[in-house]
């Protein structure tokens, strides 16, 4: 299988991937490590354990993982009633699907804000049985819930879609009512795609920004995520601050991608035999 | 228990199978009851009605609040039309850069087998797991006046951060992925043999790339310069760390939306913002369209 190809331009065609690959990505990349390995130990550990610090890392870690789950739960459901049932417009939500990762993040940003302000559609009938959204944690959760949705679904979708119908069909045959069916039989051959999207959307509510900082009111250890606390510190010079919060949280994006590249080769060993 | 089953199913005669059939239905032991089924659509509609439908309906809603002159106000206004040039011309930048070089990239990725494969396709992948903000701060790091390279930029007066330049880099690093991403799969769904009749009938291999592989792939490079162009203008965290502000010349539409938000200017902003909600509706719509080329591009050629 593994013949040598005759086609030309390999060494040509792989340098110039290389060189631009360095220009664009690893070198600036580089440049965010060689500036950590310019702060001693204790600047650096000074920083990350600063209050604010600390708490602009729980509040994007902690709201990210949160609303990973909510993506989890109703992502699984969006995926099953847009695979499993026939419904009117269904390939309209289909579509849809796939609008938070289209639509711009400040565009998504102010549109929720105004969504969900005191006297937005959302917000005033919510500030009447006393919840307060725009501006509070509550925000930064239901941004970050909109921008995750597109990764479960996206995720689990196909391989629902490619799941052999014959394995339910036995499993009832044999006697296991739906719900066993289901949770015993489907969801399980489910898991390694579940698990993907749950990491996809954490990664990405992690790291957002754009969408997030006009709903969040960013107040300094109550409401500020550690994307927008990188710029306060930039716009205050303050590089070594920055820099430092930013390794974190790249080798926090590494361990993920880490993580979904095992997941995903988990999912290919079990690919039940057809 | 459940894979033996269904491997002596698999295995056994098509009249054998057609009398197991009648005992499991398909349809009534592949789907749930009826009020579950009612449940479970609701929910789902619901929930992408509220959070995702909702906020593109406010986006235009807020930008005719107060009629149509002022919504054609708000976009004819001078920092309005410098945003959008701006924007465009970063797009046109970043898109062209990426679509030879993803192009590149796949010929080599999807062509030819060497090791390290896995890895340099991880590495494409990268900007798309880093957060906005780093992705603009890497680039102040190099450039900016306490970055490696900014003493010497600033004693031969070049401007990078803070200027044309400095956004076009950020936004080609964010959207760095999109077109090799699109290409590698299906490259390699190709295979080689078409390439290689080409090259033994005496085709160079630019002959060959033009008049072969590039009529096979048209619809895929369109998809990829399609996610690439989407993302490229509405890109908001590191142009935003890069773009410096300076009213009616760094700023791009998604800043400028953020600016005119700030100071309360509610029509101008969500103005701005529809057109590039627009943009995200019409992106969406050619993708769908272009996915249906792509799955024909997939298939083996018969003929």
């Amino acid at each position: 299988m593994k013949r040598r190809s005759t086609l030309p331009g390999f060494g040509l065609s792989l340098g110039l991937t290389l060189t631009w690959l360095s220009i664009i990505v690893l070198i600036p990349l580089a440049a965010l490590f060689l500036k950590t390995f310019e702060l001693s130990p204790d600047q650096f550990w000074n920083i990350l354990t600063s209050r604010r610090t600390l708490n602009a890392l729980k509040i994007s870690f902690g709201l990210a993982f949160a609303a990973a789950l909510v993506n989890l739960v109703m992502g699984t459901i969006i995926v099953w009633a847009l695979v499993r049932y026939r419904f009117p417009g269904r390939r309209l939500f289909d579509a849809i699907v796939d609008i938070p990762f289209a639509l711009p993040t400040a565009v998504a940003g102010v549109a929720l804000t105004s969504l969900f302000a005191e006297k937005g559609w959302l917000g005033a009938p919510l500030a009447a049985i006393g919840i307060k959204v725009a501006f509070t944690p509550v925000g930064i959760f239901i941004a970050m819930v909109f921008i995750g949705i597109p990764f479960v679904v996206r995720t689990v979708q196909p391989v629902l879609i490619d799941l052999d119908p014959e394995i339910e069909e036995a499993a009832a045959s044999l006697g296991a009512n739906r719900w066993h069916t289901v949770s015993k039989v489907i969801l399980p051959s489910l898991i390694p795609a579940l698990l993907t999207g749950l990491a996809l959307a954490f990664a990405r509510a992690v790291g957002e920004y754009g969408s997030v900082i006009f709903i969040a009111g960013n107040l300094p250890n109550v409401s500020e995520i550690a994307p927008l606390l990188i710029v306060i510190r930039l716009s205050e010079f303050r590089y070594a601050d920055a820099t430092a919060i930013a390794v974190v949280m790249l080798v926090a994006s590494f361990l993920i991608i880490f993580v979904v590249n095992r997941l995903q080769r988990w999912a290919q060993t079990r690919v039940p035999a057809h | 228990m459940t894979m033996e089953l269904q491997q002596s199913l698999e295995y056994a005669a098509p009249e054998v199978r057609s009398r197991v059939r009648p005992f499991a239905a398909p349809d009534d032991v592949r789907s749930e009851p009826r009020f579950v089924r009612i449940g479970i659509i609701a929910l789902a509609t619901a929930f992408l009605s509220v959070f995702v439908v909702l906020p593109l309906v406010v986006v235009f809603a807020q930008a005719f609040s107060k009629g149509v002159s002022a919504y054609f106000a708000a976009l004819s206004d001078p920092e309005a039309l410098s945003a959008i040039r701006l924007t465009l011309l970063v797009a046109a930048i970043s898109v062209s850069l990426n679509l030879v070089f993803g192009v590149i990239a796949a010929w080599a990725i999807a062509k030819f087998e060497f090791s390290g494969k896995t890895a340099l396709v991880t590495l494409i992948d990268l900007p798309f797991s880093v957060s906005p903000v780093i992705s603009g701060l890497v680039f102040v790091l190099l450039f900016g006046a306490q970055g490696y390279w900014g003493p010497w930029l600033q004693s031969h007066n070049i401007h990078v951060l803070f200027a044309l330049p400095g956004i076009a880099l950020a936004t080609s690093f964010v959207t760095f992925p999109f077109v090799a991403r699109a290409l590698i799969p299906l490259m390699q769904e190709q295979g080689t043999q078409e390439e290689e009749a080409a090259i033994s009938l005496g085709a160079s291999g630019l002959q060959t790339f033009f008049r072969v592989t590039l009529p096979n792939i048209k619809w895929g490079v369109l998809y990829g310069v399609l996610l690439c162009n989407a993302r490229a203008m509405g890109e908001f965290g590191a142009v935003s760390v890069v773009s410096g502000h300076v009213r009616g010349e760094t700023n791009t539409m998604p800043l400028l939306v953020e600016i005119l938000y700030n100071e309360y200017q509610f029509v101008s902003s969500f103005a701005i913002a529809s057109l590039l909600a627009m943009l995200a509706l019409i992106t969406l719509i050619a993708k769908t369209m272009l996915e249906r080329h792509i799955d024909e591009e997939e298939l083996p050629h018969d003929d």
